[in-house]
């Protein structure tokens, strides 16, 4: 820059050398104005591939909502940390009755939402009632159901009671769907959201940017807050999301879309690629009703088929984690158990032929149009012709045509998506649900899970399940989604593995 | 010249009217319910039921249709599924990156294609045309959002020139929200340039065999003065008609121009729109379109009476 001022000056021969001087120090100065000023930065703009639809994540499924508001914008009575562990948050502890029936919450003091109502007991009710009620188009209303009555003995006292112990509660209050919201402003949250956290909602350009501004009241002194300002800004595409990073518009891609394009970075010095987990399990669901798939040998016979290592190497490029039922490494109790039915074509063919199908079967796999299903399904159609299976592939539209025809209407064979919901091993007892999959022992042990309150009890009861599933093959186990990380190497701060999807700005930072 | 006009408003009206019912009954025999993409995969049957009263979308088909028509009526175009805003806010706020976008590609390819389809006319059979050639050739075989990633590569990735894509917005100042719309122009530009360029260039040589350019040149004029004061007024007419049929493909690539260079425009809104069903947004920004491109038709007959006094005369 300084160079360039120079040489203008020496080769137009107009200007004096005086003013010339004069030039160079004035850009000095801006120059080194500018370099302060980047030491004290304190603004950050993080780029996700989807937008929100609506800023409320109480009346939305969509996890780009959560991406943007959960713990930023709205907060819960209890919270899931980086780790995945549940904390109090909104409700600083609680009492849980023996018969795990009374949970009783003693909720914070002094709590504000950004337009200076007061958070109390009442507002704690009216959200729950909000997110359970019959008018309530809660994603998540499931969760809620098992609230019998609330009671609001005093403005800082909750007390919830339940109609049978469920003991993930405290975990689903932590959710973006369970936030606190205040009955004047909840109609609007869609729109110009109204929460209690450290980050107040500014503006959302739609279609390109929300923009967040620091809450200067906000109620806990203990955390320190060192943003001023925060954007969020939405690129859909891959290659455009890659040169938006390169070229230093957005700051930060904490799930950055492309594993093919990750390679890119290397070269980039001022951008860090890091590396962690999600909660995406991508399974290749069965029709457990329908022939061939009701028979279990003929889905282990398909398991034995599949090479892990390769699907992930073809679909995504090798980043991602084995898995050998619906839970990740993430997951409190977890275990491995890809090796339950390992990658044996042999196995895999003569038990194929024990089920009947000596000669091999054909069958239609409805694939979402997105890269990894796609990916998977052409890895899978290969590894299947090994056993002598032919694997149709027909494409279907993601979410519009898949939610109607597989997830409503359970008009398919076999399909494939990345299931987003943490600790979601429930879904393969709920009735109906697209696997068809049905086991009283199963749902058996998830009941136990509920009726113990107990963290270690859960794990265990956890991992059983897992193994029922593992061996039960009601959908095809893949393989964990990688958090694929692209930030500028001086950001600090932001979540490496995503316990549940979000993007939490509390401890977000620039260092020099 | 007014019974002209009054006939093409009117019949502009009856096939906007028919691209409604169209428009209308092909989005709401899409498979997908919006209902159900806005609750996921975890949503119980009542929930859903909830949601979709809430959204209007349990009322009979006809009725949401005459709902929406009267709507229209009185400026109330709906409320978006997805951002929960009024429809038509949302598509002012679109145009005001869409249409300067439009604006600039049309501009620019009329400026790149006039002068080259000229002078290849003119120095027809040469070098130069044939590099003309190469180049129009060139511009229809690459499509635009490619020669946009390209133009990514070169100016922001590797050069740092300009933005790789995104809209600051028109409050960022009239320089900044140009400045990001220059490389989208260009690659939208460049196919339109591709097209126009070869077209000039017939139609000025079609001309330039005429009687009239002979006698020009015969009275003597040189040949600049023939090509540029006899051919090229005479030959603009195949151009703007090019122009006004180009005008479709425009918007088209608008959509994925706009997608690679992330700028939040109507083509953005409508892509955005389609895949969450988001139908009330896509029913108005489909008829919007259409209704520009019929707009647009009616523009460039009247361009022909500016340009052709024949045409204006048996107007009258």
């Amino acid at each position: 820059m300084l160079r360039t001022i120079s040489m203008i000056g020496s080769a137009s021969g107009a200007i004096t050398r005086r003013v010339a001087l004069g030039l160079m120090v004035t850009a000095s100065v801006l120059a080194m104005g500018q370099s302060r000023a980047e030491a004290a930065k304190d603004n950050v703009t993080i780029g996700m591939a989807i937008e929100p639809a609506g800023l409320d994540p109480t009346v939305a499924a969509p996890v780009a909502i959560g991406q943007v508001t959960w713990q930023n914008v709205f907060e819960g009575l209890t919270t899931i940390d980086r780790q995945g562990k549940v904390v109090p948050l909104l409700a600083e502890s609680w009492t849980i009755s023996p018969d795990g029936l009374t949970y009783t919450f003693k909720l914070r003091d002094g709590v504000t939402f950004h337009d200076g109502e007061a958070f109390s007991s009442a507002t704690a009710k009216f959200t729950l009632d909000r997110a359970r009620g019959d008018q309530s188009v809660n994603p998540q209303k499931r969760y809620f159901s098992t609230i019998d009555t609330i009671e609001t003995p005093d403005a800082t006292t909750l007390v919830l009671k339940l109609k049978q112990p469920t003991g993930s509660l405290l975990y689903w209050l932590g959710w973006p769907s369970a936030v606190m919201v205040a009955p004047k402003t909840a109609e609007n949250n869609k729109v110009t959201p109204v929460g209690t956290g450290p980050f107040k909602f500014v503006s959302w350009a739609k279609g390109s940017q929300v923009q967040l501004e620091k809450n200067a009241g906000y109620w806990n002194s203990q955390v320190s807050v060192k943003l001023e300002k925060a954007s969020f800004r939405f690129i859909g595409d891959a290659q455009a999301q890659a040169a938006a990073l390169k070229a230093g518009d957005v700051d930060a891609f904490p799930e950055f879309g492309a594993p093919e394009l990750m390679e890119s970075f290397k070269g980039d010095a001022k951008l860090v690629t890091v590396i962690g987990n999600t909660e995406l399990k991508v399974v290749a669901g069965m029709n457990n009703a329908t022939k061939p798939f009701n028979d279990k040998r003929v889905r282990q016979a398909l398991m034995m088929a599949v090479d892990r290592a390769t699907v992930i190497e073809g679909a995504w490029s090798g980043l991602g984690t084995a898995i050998g039922s619906h839970y990740t490494p993430n997951d409190p109790g977890y275990i491995d158990l890809t090796g339950t039915y390992a990658y044996d074509v042999e196995k895999a063919k003569a038990l194929l032929a024990e089920a009947g199908y000596p000669n091999g079967l054909t069958f239609t796999i409805k694939a979402p149009q997105m890269a990894y299903a796609q990916r998977t399904s052409q890895v899978l159609q290969a590894l299947f012709s090994e056993i002598g299976v032919t694997m149709n592939i027909e494409t279907t539209e993601f979410p519009a045509k898949w939610v109607a025809d597989v997830l409503k209407a359970a008009n398919y064979e076999m399909t494939i998506v990345a299931h987003a919901e943490p600790m979601d091993l429930d879904i393969y007892a709920r009735d109906p649900y697209y696997f068809n999959y049905k086991n009283p022992a199963y749902n058996a042990v998830l009941q136990k899970v509920q009726e113990t309150s107990d963290p270690a009890e859960q794990a265990k009861l956890y991992g059983e399940a897992q193994k029922i599933l593992a061996d039960d093959v009601p959908s095809l186990f893949l393989f964990v989604m990688p958090k694929l990380g692209v930030w500028d190497g001086k950001l600090k701060g932001l979540w490496e593995n995503e316990p549940i999807p979000s993007n939490v700005l509390t401890d977000v930072h620039w260092v020099e | 010249m007014i019974t002209i006009l009054t006939r093409r408003i009117l019949s502009l009206i009856i096939t906007l009217l028919a691209v409604s019912l169209l428009v209308f009954s092909i989005m709401n025999l899409l498979p997908g319910d919006p209902a159900a993409i806005m609750l996921g995969t975890s949503a119980s049957p009542d929930t859903l039921a909830a949601l979709q009263k809430q959204m209007g979308l349990d009322q009979p088909l006809p009725l949401r249709y005459l709902a929406w028509l009267s709507g229209m009526l009185q400026g109330d175009l709906g409320t978006s599924y997805t951002y929960s805003v009024p429809v038509a806010g949302l598509i002012v706020e679109r145009l005001a990156v869409t249409l300067p976008l439009a604006l600039m590609a049309v501009v620019l390819s009329v400026a790149i294609a006039v002068p080259l389809g000229v002078t290849a006319a003119r120095y027809r059979n040469g070098p130069v045309d044939l590099i003309v050639g190469l180049f129009s050739y060139a511009g229809i075989a690459m499509p635009a959002f490619w020669v946009g990633l390209l133009l990514i590569l070169l100016f922001s990735s590797s050069l740092g020139w300009m933005p790789a894509g995104g809209f600051p917005g028109w409050d960022a100042g009239i320089g900044a929200g140009l400045k990001a719309l220059v490389l989208p122009a260009v690659s939208l530009a460049l196919a339109q340039a591709g097209v126009l360029t070869r077209v000039a260039r017939t139609s000025v040589i079609e001309v330039m065999n005429e009687d009239f350019v002979r006698t020009a040149r015969a009275k003597g004029l040189g040949e600049g003065a023939a090509l540029w004061r006899h051919a090229v007024p005479n030959a603009l007419i195949p151009v703007v008609t090019m122009l006004g049929l180009q005008f479709t493909f425009l918007v088209a690539g608008a959509v994925l121009v706009e997608n690679v260079f992330n700028l939040p425009g109507l083509g953005r809104l409508a892509y955005q729109a389609l895949s969450q069903r988001d139908i009330i947004v896509m029913q108005n920004v489909v008829l919007f379109f259409a209704g520009l491109v019929i707009v647009m038709n009616f523009l460039v007959d009247l361009a022909y009476l500016v340009i052709d006094p024949r045409l204006r005369a048996k107007a009258q």
